[in-house]
């Protein structure tokens, strides 16, 4: 057997090695921080023209978070080259050479791959909050409400949940292409839009994302939105088994197919 | 040492590999010879596991390849030279595959040396040549100093100076008593490198045989010569006990003698001879007619099939597979 451990450093030089992983996090990051804090000042400054439900139901750490729509997006093209680009440079082959045990390779680089992805998350998602809530001025909530650090710390599991959950498709796929095809309109249109049409909203609720994104929602009903059939927690159980599934979808592709 | 029983690897209806048996020796460089499409990558891919046999085994110094701790210390592999993130400096390729078999990392530069990259060591590999990556390749197979190096067609891409290097580093490795696998689908390359040949044509066996065994009964070599007058010298050679062939266009091919001998004949018997030539049949040739009737991609142009090798009374024969293998 492979040393799990320097397989694992080797996984790590890996990442660090290419310019790509620094351009990704870089963007979730930035782009997260800056939509956020742009709707939130936004928010701040149209709150009047909310409609008296929305307005009872204003979830200040949920708007605090409105940039994660573009910024997962990132996250999931750094979840999408750290696996594909294996395949599409050809190194894969070099690479299980090195360490033909597929569950060690795989599992060491989504291991490596989703801890730099939790940190990023968790450090944009506190820097997100603490901007945001600077900008809603008289509206802003603070960490120490009830549920709101659950809500902040959940922002980051969400970050780091999308990487994994990309990277689990591009290993099922093996190009990362293909999985960019899928994976960016289906979190920026397909996903969005159907959560919005009744009727299809029933199903779109079970999405990865939507059901992970309840987490960050600390009014149940946010901006006088329906109550999903699942807690916070609940929300993101949902996400957790949609990453796994496709996680155990991807080893078992590297498992069985020829490299 | 590297042993194949009964490998076989089918795409979909289509058989890649038939029962391959053979082994793989060390102190010597194995040449594995076949046509494009013959099945040399895939079985190279199922040596180191990447591609999943439908039946038979593979066994690297009596294991599984999954079986080995460190795989890199053991076989080192040249597959393909664009096996690299392109992203990624030549140096770092190295050192991540280093640190995922425990290799110390002065062993990186030291390989970047051997190959003659250490110029550009920290340069994107994309960037490369394909002798370069070619190169960088042979690098990443010799990083763990493993005592078996297989390299699968390393001359594609090499200009003559780099064609050289590489046939002495496999002379050189083999000679160090480790095991070398090469393959190639040019005869005259491996005649130059290789001690052992195996041959395979569309996935199956051809010949298992040592390269000096397969010159021996391959190159023949014969005097070619024309005259007009044919019944004459015909007679004139059974009476000194020899037989020609007779080719195209009046050409006479005569086996067992020399230009000297054939030139006084004909002089004692007032022949006169329009052309005199010594020939060799080429173990190209040779080749071609082994796997005349397994070539996976023939040229369909008019008259572009491989030229037929002479006829002649000793016909080039090749060994059939030692069974003792």
């Amino acid at each position: 057997m492979a040393s799990v451990p320097a397989v694992l450093q080797s996984e790590w030089t890996k990442i660090r090695t290419v310019s790509s992983t620094i351009w990704t996090l870089i963007s979730a990051f930035a782009v997260t921080l800056a939509m956020s804090a742009a709707l939130s000042a936004l928010m701040n400054a149209t709150f009047d023209d909310l409609s008296e439900a929305e307005r009872l139901t204003f979830d200040p750490t949920f708007v605090s978070f409105s940039g994660l729509i573009l910024g997962q997006l990132a996250m999931v093209v750094f979840g999408v080259l750290v696996v594909g680009t294996e395949y599409s440079s050809g190194m894969i082959r070099t690479s299980l050479a090195a360490v033909p045990q597929r569950a060690t390779f795989l599992f060491s680089k989504i291991t490596v791959a989703g801890a730099l992805a939790l940190l990023v998350g968790m450090v944009t998602s506190f820097l997100t909050f603490f901007v945001s809530q600077a900008l809603l001025g008289e509206h802003r909530t603070t960490l120490g409400e009830e549920n709101v650090l659950r809500a902040v710390f959940g922002g980051g599991l969400y970050m780091g949940l999308i990487a994994l959950f990309s990277m689990g498709v591009a290993a099922m796929l093996r190009s990362s292409m293909l999985s960019l095809g899928i994976l960016m309109p289906f979190f920026f249109l397909v996903s969005q839009i159907l959560s919005a049409v009744p009727g299809a909203k029933e199903v779109a609720r079970y999405f990865p994302d939507q059901a992970g994104a309840k987490i960050m929602q600390v009014v149940p009903n946010a901006l006088d939105s329906d109550e999903a059939p699942y807690g916070p927690w609940g929300g993101l159980g949902i996400m957790v088994l949609w990453v796994a599934a496709s996680l155990i979808g991807g080893y078992l592709v590297l498992k069985k197919r020829d490299a | 040492m590297i042993e194949l029983d009964g490998l076989t690897k089918h795409f979909g209806r289509k058989v890649a590999v038939d029962r391959l048996s053979f082994t793989v020796r060390p102190g010597m460089v194995t040449g594995f010879l076949g046509p494009n499409g013959a099945g040399k990558s895939t079985t190279m891919r199922m040596m180191l596991d990447l591609d999943n046999p439908t039946s038979g085994t593979v066994r690297i110094d009596g294991r599984h390849y999954r079986q080995l701790d460190e795989p890199l210390r053991t076989i080192g592999a040249l597959l393909d030279a664009k096996a690299m993130h392109g992203g990624r400096s030549a140096y770092n390729n190295l050192l991540c595959l280093a640190q995922a078999n425990r290799i110390p990392e002065r062993r990186v530069s030291e390989v970047l040396d051997i190959v003659g990259l250490s110029a550009v060591a920290k340069k994107k590999s994309k960037g490369f040549s394909l002798g370069m990556g070619q190169r960088l390749g042979i690098a990443s197979a010799l990083l763990g100093d493993p005592e078996i190096l297989m390299f699968d067609e390393p001359v594609n891409g090499l200009d003559p100076e780099g064609i050289h290097w590489i046939r002495t580093l496999m002379k050189a490795l083999a000679q160090e008593g480790r095991t070398i696998f090469v393959s190639s689908h040019l005869m005259s390359e491996m005649a130059l490198t290789a001690d052992h040949l195996i041959v395979i044509g569309q996935g199956r066996l051809l010949a298992d045989t040592s390269m000096a065994d397969f010159i021996h009964r391959n190159s023949r070599s014969y005097v070619r010569l024309r005259t007009p007058q044919r019944e004459q010298f015909l007679d004139a050679l059974s009476g000194a006990g020899l037989a020609a062939a007779e080719a195209q266009d009046g050409v006479l091919e005569v086996d067992g003698s020399t230009t000297e001998a054939l030139g006084e004949l004909a002089a004692e018997h007032r022949i006169v001879l329009h052309e005199l030539s010594a020939q060799r049949a080429s173990l190209e040739e040779a080749f071609m007619q082994m796997t005349a009737g397994s070539v996976e991609y023939h040229a369909h142009s008019a008259d572009a099939a491989p030229a037929p090798p002479p006829t002649g009374p000793a016909a080039p024969q090749w060994a059939p597979r030692n069974e003792g293998a």
